[in-house]
Parts: structure tokens; C-alpha cells; sequence
């Protein structure tokens, strides 16, 4: 099976380039690419967006658990409304994906109901409670794409060198939430006038880089290869860059909020804007920007967190943490590039290219042999986004009534369309 | 008289000149209190519910007063009792309530924002009894009517508020109050009890009473939360009454008239010297309790005309 993709605008993260062309696809990989017109007539692109689909790190699907908040086919069917073609998922579901058994169940429901690839992620310690590894071995073996507790922090220094070594000897990728558990303990917000006022219970971001501080300590002590979550304020990016330039094997993400919201846009209460870290000040957001643009930070991801509404309509303080944002992700990270702070390849780079490499897949590029998981939109098209529309079950997305640029024309999951559902 | 609000959330989202028809209004009830008949009608008809979801005595029996003087018909529901034990959630106890078709709902909560909360949820006008640590705005307003009568106004005087502002919604309501009416704000404590980003304001924080009280013309105290403290702020608190209790010495640093004010309930020995606080000269704190009755009043006659213009009663908005 062949087709061509003609007069597209590619969007090619490796080569940070961003040109008309054309695009072939035969068996389900991308066999040539070329500028201008094409030789033969195809899916004719109008010039939009091509790019390669996006691989988000961190998307919280609630199965097995919790399905009444999202199950494999919404969360599929979201993620290819979305662009995006990969979806890493978390182990923070119930029960903790931490045992081979629980990762053959997830690996069996995705493929049966996800229309874009899944990369199931596996817990580092049992439970997620910090004490014992789990079967790093097996979990390996049968796909885990990467090891993590998500946002418990594992407390005891001890327990996490252990994992760190075991880990290290295997090749796993350890994947930490840097946040000091003590100085974060029930924070709500970001500590600051707005905060404060508000009365709510705060956070400083300094919590945030002491658990880089510790984590890249015990990296370097381990030679792990580690990859941060969400590094969402300033105080953390010179000890990240720092232990990059020394050589350790660190990356670091952002969550597509902290780019696009800040602390403010909680105004009074609203709990749809609870994120896990809390939203950041302006100044912090604006630094986390240009991190992404230099490459300090490597990647955007949606950090999917589906919430039933009664998890949201409770007091600020009391209220679930988290928002949905497969389908949000694009769009919001295009306002970034409509705002001038980023050109679609960088874009494309920290949302497709490095999350993929980071994980060793071999997608997310336009090159020649590479998958074909491509997403095509136009970046400008203008909608105001109604959170009863999405696919997820869960609507708790901080974007409701916002007005927003880009929509997805259609994505493609090796070379197979999978969005929209009827082409 | 200007008051286009219909719910009363906090100070903040208050008019200058709202606050001024309030306190306008209270003045007068707080006059009208002093007589010996009270037979004044003007929340005949209308039910007030005063749903308290924390413990309450004085601002739970200051609501339920004001309503019964204007006529309202008062219901109190302590909350921690009932249905919250058995998972009710509070957007639930509101449509419940709502149902019932209230005229004006009292509320505290121990979280911030929850009034905000439920005001979404309901049809009737909401007062805010006091959320977390975010707004308690009668007790400001009480505090303005007080010391509006003590000074003769409320601008251009300086104002001390000392103490546990980190866990106080007293100390947020009157920072947006006096601020609203020009007036000069410090704020004194331990740097452990200031909340973060206080300096960003538009006040002036110190963590030494003697230079702190410099000079003011109001000293108010806060009462030491211990029950919203999680872990220790201070050391101690005799160190804490030796370095920021109120007491004679100390409010020689303010001016020679400057008045002593508390929220109550107080700590006598922790933040404030008993013979201080009994001082008639000095003290204002009985006054303080006597204007929360009249400025209640003002509140909720203030929110019931509102609601007449809006809504006829029992008719969904």
C-alpha cells in the first residue's frame, strides 16, 4: 500500500525545517520525501502542516481502575483527535502497573482498543510506595517503555539508589518527579502574593529543585539514564543544564500547562486548573519557554490527567489535581508558536523527535524508513473549545471557552489513518 | 448608596463606595441597637440559613442575632454534625439546601475558596462567614465601622496588624479593606507567619514590634491558630508573647491614642496582655463585637434588596 502526500508544508524536526513538499508512504514507513511539487498526484495537502506525530510522555489512562474516567478507546480516540500517535502511559493507575501481570492486561487492552500506539510505562517501586524495586527485569521484557512512580516521590535516598543501580545495569530509563516530598506536603499553589491571598496552602518552587538537586546526585552517583517529569520553574533549570554539560544522561520535560498557563489563571478557585506541580508564576513560565527553545528542557508533553467531575467540584485544596490535554496539546502549544516564542520544528522536536529517541522508538521524524505516524493540520484555523466535545470521558480541561489556533486535519498511525474516524 | 453585589464573597471584590453603604447602613443599626424595643421588619418574610461548617460562637450567635432583629426568619445547621460524616459532598448540602429555597445564606468552611464554591451551586444571596485562611469579610467590615466611629474616619491612618497572619482570613479581609480606603497597612510577625509574596501587597512588613508599631493609630491582634498551624511556626509561646504579645511596653511605641483591637477569640498571656485587653481606654474589642451585629444587619439588608430586584422568591435564576 502506497500513497503520497502532496503540497504539505513539512515540519521536520531533525532537520529543523519547515518546507513545501511531498511525502511518500508504502508499507506503512515513510519511503522518500522531496520539496516542492511532487511527481505524482496524492492526498493533497493544501499546504497545511505535516509533521511527525506527536509521543507524549505521561498520559494517565485509567484502566485498569478507574475506567469510568477514561479507558484505551477514549483516550485512543482523543489522542488521534490530538495528533498524537504514541501514547507513553502512566503506572499510576489502580492497581499500580508494577508486576508483569498488570502490564500483559494493559498491553492487551490497548491493542485492542487504542487506534494509536500505546507504550505502557511500569512503576519503579511496588505499589508506587517506595520501598521495594519491582521486577525490572520482567517488566523490561514485557514492555515497559520507561520506570516510574509518577508523582510519589520515592522518599528514601537508599530505595532509590538501589533502583537507580539496578536499573542502570538493564538500561531502563528511570523517569523521576523532582519535588522535595516534604516542603511540597499539601501544596496546592505556588507560594506568592497570589497564593497567599487566595489563602491557599502553597508550595515554594524551591521544593521542585531540591528534588532535582537529589535526583542528579544520585545519577551521578548511579549513572542512570534519568529523565525529569516536569522541571516548571527557573530555580531548576541551572542544575539541569549544569548536569547535562557535565555529561550526565539527563532529560528533562514540561507539561504543555506550565508553558501556556500561570499561576493567575486560577482566579477564584477554579479547580480545573489544578495541576500537579501547581501553575507557575509568569516570570517562571517565560523562562520555561525559552528553555524548551534553547533545549535546556526536551520535552512537551500533555500530562493527561483525566478527572471525574466530582473530583473537581470540591474546595480548591481538596479538589483532584490534574487536566486532560491529549486532544488540548497541540492547539495550546501552537499559541506558542503564534505568540513568536517558537518555531513549528522546535515545537515538533520537544513533542515528537526527543520524547521518541528518549525512549529509543524509532519514530517520530519524517525521515526515510521511519514509521509513518504523522499528523496533518492547519496551524491557524481558530475555534473555541467546548470541553464537552472531546473525546475523553473526563472534561476537566483548564482550555473550556478558550479561543485557540490549529486543528488537526488528520492523523495516520503507520501509514493507516486514524483520524478522522470515516477517511 | 451604591451596593450591586449579590453575594458578599469577600472585600475584595468590593467598591470603595460599597463599602462605604454598608458601613453607612451599620452605622445607623448600630445606634437603633442600643435601644431598648427593636422592631424593625425589613428581612420580614425572607429565611436565613447560617450553615457553619466549622466551629462557630460568636460569629454563628452575631449572624443569628442581625437576622432576628431585621425579621428574618433564622435557621442554624451545624454541618460538622450531619451529613458531611456520611460523604455528602458540599455541592450536594448546597443544591439540598437550595431546594429549600433560602433567602440569604450564612457560610464558614474550613477551606479556602469553598463559599466561592457553593455561591456557583445556589439561587440565594451568600455571605461569607469566614473561608480558611482566604476572606472573612464582616469581620473587616466590623473592624472599619469600629474604627470609623473610634477615629472619625477611615483613611490616611496607619494600621498595625500583628501576629498569626499566615493562618488568618481576618488579616487578608482587612489588608483589601483598609488598602481599598488608603490607609497605611503594616504587618507584624515572625517571618514564619507572614505568608509569602505579603511584601508584593502594598504593605509594609516588620518582624519587630517596637519599631513595627511606630507611630500607628490602630494596633490590631491576631489570635495565634493553632489548630490551622500543621507543625511548629514558633518556638514557643512564651517566646512568642515575650517578642509579639501585646502589652503595655510595647504599645508605647504606637501613638498616644492608638486603639487596641482583636477578632477574638483571645489568647490572653499568648498575643495580648489581660489588663491591656481590659483597658476601656485602649481596648475596643467589646465595641467591635457590638458593630458585628450592626454591620451584619447592613450586610444582609443590603444583599436582600438585591435579591428583590433580581429574583422573585422561588423563581430559579
Amino acid at each position: 500500500m502506497t500513497h503520497i502526500f502532496t503540497n504539505a508544508r513539512l515540519i521536520n524536526p531533525e532537520t529543523q525545517t519547515d518546507k513545501l513538499g511531498w511525502l511518500r508512504v508504502s508499507n506503512g514507513k515513510i519511503t522518500e520525501t522531496g520539496a516542492g511539487d511532487a511527481p505524482e498526484s496524492g492526498i493533497d495537502c493544501n499546504g497545511k502542516c505535516l509533521a511527525p506525530g506527536i509521543v507524549d510522555i505521561g498520559v494517565k489512562v485509567s484502566e485498569p481502575g478507574e475506567r469510568h474516567k477514561e479507558s484505551f478507546r477514549s483516550a485512543g480516540l482523543a489522542a488521534a483527535a490530538g495528533g498524537v500517535t504514541t501514547m507513553v502511559t502512566r503506572p499510576d493507575t489502580m492497581p499500580a502497573i508494577d508486576t508483569p501481570e498488570v502490564l500483559e492486561f494493559v498491553t492487551r487492552r490497548a491493542n485492542e482498543d487504542a487506534p494509536v500506539r500505546v507504550r505502557p510505562m511500569s512503576a519503579l517501586t511496588r505499589e508506587r510506595q517506595g520501598r521495594e524495586m519491582v521486577e525490572i527485569g520482567f517488566m523490561l521484557d514485557a514492555g515497559a517503555a520507561a520506570f516510574t512512580d509518577c508523582d510519589n516521590v520515592v522518599a528514601d535516598n537508599r530505595v532509590l539508589s538501589r533502583c537507580m543501580t539496578y536499573a542502570r545495569s538493564l538500561g531502563a530509563l528511570v523517569i523521576g518527579h523532582p519535588q522535595d516530598p516534604g516542603l511540597s506536603k499539601g501544596g496546592a499553589a505556588t507560594s506568592g502574593g497570589f497564593a497567599s491571598l487566595r489563602g491557599l496552602p502553597s508550595v515554594s518552587p524551591m521544593a521542585e529543585r531540591m528534588g532535582l538537586d537529589r535526583d542528579l546526585a544520585l545519577v551521578e552517583m548511579t549513572n542512570v539514564r534519568y529523565h525529569a517529569d516536569q522541571i516548571t520553574s527557573a530555580r531548576s533549570l541551572p542544575p539541569l543544564a549544569r548536569a547535562k554539560a557535565n555529561g550526565l544522561d539527563v532529560t528533562a520535560g514540561i507539561s504543555i500547562h506550565h508553558l501556556t498557563l500561570n499561576e493567575l489563571d486560577v482566579g477564584d478557585f477554579r479547580t480545573f486548573f489544578k495541576v500537579k506541580p501547581p501553575l507557575r508564576s509568569e516570570d517562571d513560565r517565560l523562562a520555561m519557554v525559552q528553555a524548551v527553545a534553547d533545549g535546556t528542557i526536551d520535552i512537551i508533553s500533555s500530562m493527561h490527567t483525566p478527572q471525574d467531575e466530582e473530583s473537581k467540584r470540591l474546595p480548591f485544596e481538596e479538589a483532584a489535581s490534574g487536566a486532560v490535554a491529549l486532544e488540548t496539546l497541540l492547539p495550546a502549544a501552537l499559541r506558542l508558536y503564534h505568540a513568536g516564542a517558537l518555531t513549528l520544528p522546535q515545537l515538533f522536536r520537544a513533542m515528537s523527535l526527543n520524547p521518541s529517541q528518549r525512549l529509543g522508538l524509532n519514530t517520530g521524524s519524517l525521515t526515510k524508513g521511519a514509521p509513518a505516524d504523522l499528523v496533518l493540520f492547519d496551524p491557524d484555523a481558530p475555534f473555541v473549545l467546548d470541553r464537552f466535545k472531546l473525546h475523553s470521558k473526563s472534561k476537566n480541561t483548564p482550555f473550556d471557552g478558550a479561543r485557540m489556533q490549529g486543528k488537526v486535519l488528520g492523523t495516520w498511525v503507520g501509514g493507516r489513518s486514524v483520524f478522522p474516524v470515516n477517511t | 448608596m451604591t451596593f450591586r453585589q449579590k453575594h458578599l464573597l469577600g472585600i475584595e471584590p468590593l467598591h470603595p463606595d460599597e463599602i462605604r453603604s454598608i458601613l453607612d447602613l451599620a452605622d445607623k443599626y448600630a445606634d437603633q441597637n442600643r435601644l431598648p424595643v427593636q422592631n424593625e421588619k425589613v428581612l420580614a418574610g425572607l429565611t436565613q440559613v447560617n450553615m457553619f461548617f466549622e466551629n462557630s460562637t460568636r460569629t454563628l450567635a452575631s449572624f443569628e442575632l442581625a437576622g432576628k432583629r431585621l425579621g428574618a426568619t433564622v435557621m442554624n445547621m451545624a454541618m460538622q454534625a450531619s451529613s458531611i460524616k456520611k460523604g455528602e459532598t458540599l455541592v450536594d448540602t448546597a443544591l439540598t439546601l437550595n431546594a429549600m429555597h433560602p433567602d440569604l445564606l450564612v457560610v464558614r468552611h474550613p477551606h479556602s475558596g469553598a463559599v466561592n464554591l457553593l455561591a456557583e451551586k445556589v439561587n440565594c444571596a451568600v455571605l461569607n462567614a469566614g473561608d480558611g485562611r482566604h476572606e472573612h469579610p464582616t469581620q473587616a467590615l466590623l473592624d472599619a465601622l469600629t474604627i470609623r466611629r473610634e477615629k472619625g474616619r477611615l483613611h490616611r491612618l496607619s494600621v498595625a496588624i500583628c501576629g498569626d497572619i499566615a493562618h488568618s482570613r481576618v488579616a487578608r479581609s482587612n489588608i483589601h479593606l483598609l488598602g481599598k480606603m488608603e490607609n497605611r497597612i503594616r504587618l507584624i510577625a515572625p517571618p514564619t507567619l507572614i505568608p509569602a509574596g505579603a511584601a508584593n501587597w502594598g504593605v509594609e512588613v516588620f518582624d519587630d514590634m517596637a519599631e513595627g508599631l511606630k507611630g500607628v493609630d490602630v494596633v490590631m491582634m491576631l489570635r495565634l491558630q493553632k489548630e490551622r498551624m500543621d507543625g511548629a511556626f514558633i518556638p514557643s509561646t512564651r517566646e512568642y508573647y515575650h517578642r509579639f504579645g501585646l502589652d503595655a511596653a510595647k504599645l508605647a511605641h504606637a501613638k498616644d491614642d492608638a486603639i487596641v483591637m482583636h477578632p477574638g477569640p483571645m489568647n490572653r498571656g499568648v498575643e495580648i496582655d489581660g489588663t491591656l485587653a481590659d483597658d476601656i481606654h485602649r481596648s475596643v474589642i467589646q465595641e467591635q463585637v457590638e458593630m458585628g451585629v450592626a454591620v451584619r444587619m447592613a450586610a444582609m439588608e443590603l444583599l436582600a434588596r438585591n435579591l428583590q430586584v433580581d429574583q422573585p422568591k422561588g423563581v430559579m435564576a
